[in-house]
């Protein structure tokens, strides 16, 4: 069996995500994680389940949710947008790694809608908020067959001053 | 020389670890066939089951969206660059 994958992030990066949600309540937040995967683009275990990588979280692109019809229970990141945050990825040395959004009064979890859109082996982060306050954080990434979003361990590690 | 199809970071470990590969096509519609014949894996998340792109693949002819010229007819010759690029989507299920 593969060991279940694992995103680091510091308390720093969970922060502003946790802050992002916050801000934007009632309506949903999104942006691009940027970060470095151990085995570049190996990512995901297939099936034999070799060992995953570890994946960190080094900085935000927070993006404008484009779903002005309806932000409260969906976010839209256009392709423009994910054109942007590759860039802004690039030029610090860094690859978009996932994407994060939050759940205004709902659980962190991943509806269906979440998983029919979901690409996979990016890190789905998503923050719920409850009445304004961020809440409970939890990572996703989807299978490769797209039937289902495995949870990802959030380990949120600081390092000693650089 | 072909079409250059760059495959987005998210598809690279359907496609061999490849970040791009080259194939000769006359349409958007023939590389895509013809990429996805070569790496099989990537069908299922590219195209729906009946066949068509999915909604949030957004494919770029040397930067023009397809949507914009004649979607997966639109004609391609050798020295282009197809480029495969995510749009993210999510959110509450229906209903809440």
């Amino acid at each position: 069996m593969a060991t279940a994958p694992t995103l680091k992030m510091s308390s720093e990066i969970a922060q502003k995500i946790r802050e992002h949600g916050a801000e934007t309540y009632p309506h949903e937040c999104c942006g691009a994680l940027l970060g470095r995967d151990d085995a570049g683009t190996d990512g995901i275990a297939t099936a034999g389940g070799v060992q995953l990588p570890l994946r960190e979280i080094l900085a935000l692109f927070p993006l404008v949710n484009r779903r002005e019809d309806s932000p409260h229970n969906r976010f839209s990141v256009t392709a423009e947008d994910v054109r942007d945050a590759e860039k802004a990825a690039r030029e610090k040395k860094l690859d978009v790694v996932g994407w994060y959004h939050s759940h205004p009064d709902h659980p962190a979890r991943p509806s269906q809608y979440d998983r029919e859109h979901a690409w996979p082996w990016y890190s789905y982060v998503i923050v719920s908020v409850a009445k304004g306050k961020p809440a409970e954080m939890t990572s996703w990434r989807l299978s490769d067959d797209r039937s289902e979003y495995a949870c990802e361990e959030i380990a949120i590690r600081d390092h000693a001053a650089r | 020389m072909g079409v250059k199809v760059i495959i987005p970071t998210p598809l690279r470990p359907y496609a061999g670890k490849r970040d791009s590969t080259e194939v000769k096509a006359g349409t958007v519609g023939e590389a895509l066939g013809r990429l996805t014949t070569e790496f099989g894996d990537l069908r299922k998340h590219l195209f729906t089951e009946d066949g068509k792109l999915r909604s949030f693949v957004n494919v770029y002819v040397n930067d023009e969206d397809i949507r914009y010229l004649a979607k997966e007819n639109t004609p391609t010759k050798d020295g282009d660059t197809i480029s495969i690029v995510p749009s993210i989507a999510g959110g509450l299920c229906d209903g809440y």
